[in-house]
């Protein structure tokens, strides 16, 4: 984690003392509701259905337990006592008051944090792996260029005002973990033949209304140029992109109209007058990151599992399933990397009540180094835990409902706040991601089911990344009524976009949908290993909608 | 035209905006939109009064390139102050056509949109109606640094950082 140096804290406090003055203008009609509009959410204030939202920035996934602990004071003190982890390393508050606000942001700079540009069209928190600095099949630790995007990107003169919201995730591991293909840019930071860090940068990436992968327009771009480059991007985006229709002023729908091949041309001409100017990121400037980002001092394990470890392996089938799916290997002998599962059946996925969150901040300082990360799956993760305290740390998260062994698999579900909070929504989505827990809250079953992604989202905005889901559920608007629509065979890495199944379908439906899904699935997998996603793709989607279609009480519709 | 917020004072302003040159008086100050200025570009020269090229947002800067050096001034006309390309046009008007006249920012232009406007290179400001000037000025120094290389900053906070901090010391 990034230590903020005088002048860091200095430029969060200003951003204080500018949103207290602008919400005690806007509560004296000094400033308009309009004029107000653009403010508040480059704030991360939205007005929502009950309430205002804030939505609070976790910059790169990564929180101290200090900070951890604010959130839960912040939760208890402004809100309903519970907070609301998003899928872009978010967390969101749904019960401030508005006139609370300014003081609610002023608790988050005393801990280094902040709501800067969580929402409005502007460049937003940068997102990368859950996993960054600790994974085992990591190449180069994206926190510093995610820290060295967020300074740049905060507060940019250029780019505050763009015509749509801007969205850039970093991944350095073998495996993609921050959904790089479906962001406004991606990048991938790899190594060169030389060792020399770079990126790979995919541009025109995103969910929502019109789903698309990014294109690569850049297969090595060397570290120092990382932000002209993106200035390049940015400037093409911000000059060009439409800004006469809100559903087509994406980055993505620019590269497509102008066509990936001119639009790359485009930024290259750009970049051509940018390169090597003094954004040109300095040797120096990434040992002033490295020295400020805090490290943990783990000990020298010997590599092999501790006795302990492998007595509750033994012992403990619960333990063990626990251990298969909720931790991950970390890249320090006798250390690994503890997945919190917010997806319990019954809860609303990623929410954490305050004394849920103290009690994570604690076993963190108890277990590991003081650090929890935040995943787009909307889980809670302790990176740096010994294996050998895994036994006892699996006793706390028991207790504390966060232990549920369902990682990677169908009832981690991945879901926006839907109808239930967000005034976008088409539809709720809470109540049919807890219908679905239920149906599948036998664990022999859901391990026997495998891996399958579910992401549920409320409304075309895709909060919930269904197209993504290797099942995903969208909801829709039915004259007025809730209906769901069915995509299958999305995949979040590599990045595919699910199909849709078939006509949508009514809430009370949908559970039985997916169990019709699940039975075509294990009826045609060849062996264990043949996922969901892996039939899907076998078979295409026809056997699996003519099962759904075909179940008695669908039958009116189909035919 | 309204008074021009310049130099953190109001200072009053003889340019006028017109759409074409019929019935103008030959000493008068104008502010000309680009197809004009296209058209009537030897005749503008030929006058005795200034006058200064009015751009859209949405205008291209090469366009005007080549003519710069006659100008005065450069306005750039917010019909939203959420419309982000003025800020583009200001930075490529300064930093890659080497513009040094006067860049005025006129239309939905207040208090909360100085900061961003000052820093990409507009140095005038013509508020819109209504707005108290002494409130806006302070909208200039709402953030006493700024990360970013920028036309007010042409070098970025990181070439800029104290010693102190860099060695990891200055904790807040």
């Amino acid at each position: 984690m990034y230590q903020y140096d005088e002048i860091d804290q200095r430029v969060v406090n200003e951003r204080v003392a500018q949103f207290r003055d602008q919400t005690r203008r806007f509560l004296a009609g000094q400033i308009s509701e309009d004029d107000f509009r653009p403010l508040r959410l480059q704030n991360g204030l939205y007005i929502q259905r009950h309430a205002p939202m804030l939505r609070v920035a976790i910059p790169y996934g990564v929180l101290a337990s200090r900070q951890l602990r604010k959130l839960a004071h912040i939760a208890r003190t402004y809100d309903r006592e519970v907070g609301h982890f998003s899928t872009r390393q978010n967390i969101q508050f749904n019960w401030p008051q508005l006139e609370q606000v300014p003081d609610i942001l002023a608790e988050l700079a005393s801990v280094q944090m902040h709501s800067i540009q969580t929402s409005g069209n502007c460049v937003r928190n940068t997102t990368t792996d859950h996993f960054a600095g600790v994974a085992a099949d990591e190449l180069v630790d994206p926190r510093i260029y995610c820290e060295l995007i967020r300074q740049w990107s905060t507060f940019h003169p250029e780019f505050a005002f763009l015509p749509r919201k801007f969205k850039i995730a970093v991944n350095g591991a073998l495996q993609d973990r921050a959904a790089t293909w479906v962001h406004d840019i991606g990048l991938h930071a790899v190594r060169s033949d030389d060792g020399e860090i770079g990126f790979r940068v995919i541009v025109g990436g995103g969910l929502g209304r019109t789903p698309l992968i990014g294109v690569v327009v850049r297969e090595f771009l060397p570290w120092r140029h990382l932000l002209t480059f993106l200035e390049a991007i940015l400037r093409v985006y911000n000059r060009y992109g439409r800004r006469d229709n809100k559903h087509k002023a994406r980055i993505k729908i620019l590269v497509k109209a102008m066509t990936p091949e001119r639009f790359q041309r485009e930024v290259e001409a750009e970049w051509e007058h940018l390169k090597d100017g003094e954004n040109t990121l300095t040797d120096e400037e990434v040992a002033r990151i490295e020295a400020r980002m805090v490290r943990p001092g783990y000990e020298t394990l010997p590599g092999d599992v501790p006795a302990a470890l492998q007595q509750s392996l033994q012992d403990d089938r619960a333990f063990r399933r626990w251990h298969e799916r909720n931790v991950h290997a970390h890249r320090v002998p006798g250390y690994a990397s503890v997945v919190l599962s917010l997806k319990a059946t019954g809860r609303v996925p990623g929410d954490a009540s305050a004394q849920q969150m103290e009690a994570v901040a604690d076993l963190a300082d108890r277990y590991g180094f003081g650090e929890i990360r935040v995943s787009h799956e909307q889980n809670l993760i302790l990176p740096d835990i010994r294996q050998a305290d895994l036994p006892e740390l699996y006793g706390h998260l028991k207790s504390l409902g966060f232990a549920t062994p369902n990682i990677g698999l169908l009832t981690n579900i991945i879901s926006c706040p839907g109808g239930d909070f967000c005034s976008l929504a088409n539809a709720r989505s809470i109540p049919v991601a807890q219908a679905i827990q239920e149906r599948f809250d036998d664990l022999d079953r859901l391990y026997d089911i495998g891996e399958l992604d579910l992401n549920i989202s409320g409304c075309m905005n895709a909060c919930g990344h269904h197209h993504v889901g290797n099942i995903g559920i969208l909801g829709v608007d039915k004259h007025g009524a809730e209906y769901y629509q069915i995509t299958i065979g999305g995949n979040q890495a590599p990045a595919r976009l699910g199909r849709v199944i078939g006509p949508s379908l009514g809430r009370e439906e949908v559970p039985g949908a997916i169990e019709a899904l699940i039975e075509v699935y294990l009826d045609a997998r060849l062996h264990a290993e043949e996922r969901f996603v892996d039939v899907v793709e076998r078979l295409g989607i026809e056997p699996f909608r003519d099962r759904v279609y075909a179940q008695p009480e669908r039958e009116a519709l189909y035919a | 035209m309204p008074d021009v917020l310049r130099n953190r004072r109001v200072e009053p302003d003889a340019f006028v905006r017109v759409e074409s040159l019929d019935g103008i008086a030959d000493d008068a100050h104008i502010l000309v939109p680009l197809p004009l200025f296209t058209a009537q570009r030897e005749v503008l020269k030929g006058r005795k009064g200034r006058f200064g090229l009015w751009l859209e947002t949405s205008d291209e800067p090469q366009d005007a390139a080549g003519t710069l050096a006659h100008v005065d001034l450069v306005a750039i006309h917010f019909q939203s102050f959420t419309d982000g390309r003025g800020h583009s046009l200001a930075r490529l008007l300064r930093e890659r056509h080497g513009f040094k006249g006067e860049i005025r920012a006129v239309g939905d232009v207040f208090k909360e949109t100085l900061f961003y406007l000052s820093r990409c290179g507009f140095d005038a400001f013509v508020l819109r109606p209504g707005e108290n000037v002494q409130e806006a000025l302070k909208g200039l120094d709402v953030f006493s640094e700024a990360y970013q290389a920028s036309v007010e900053r042409p070098s970025p906070l990181f070439r800029r950082r104290p010693a102190a901090t860099s060695a990891g010391k200055g904790e807040p």
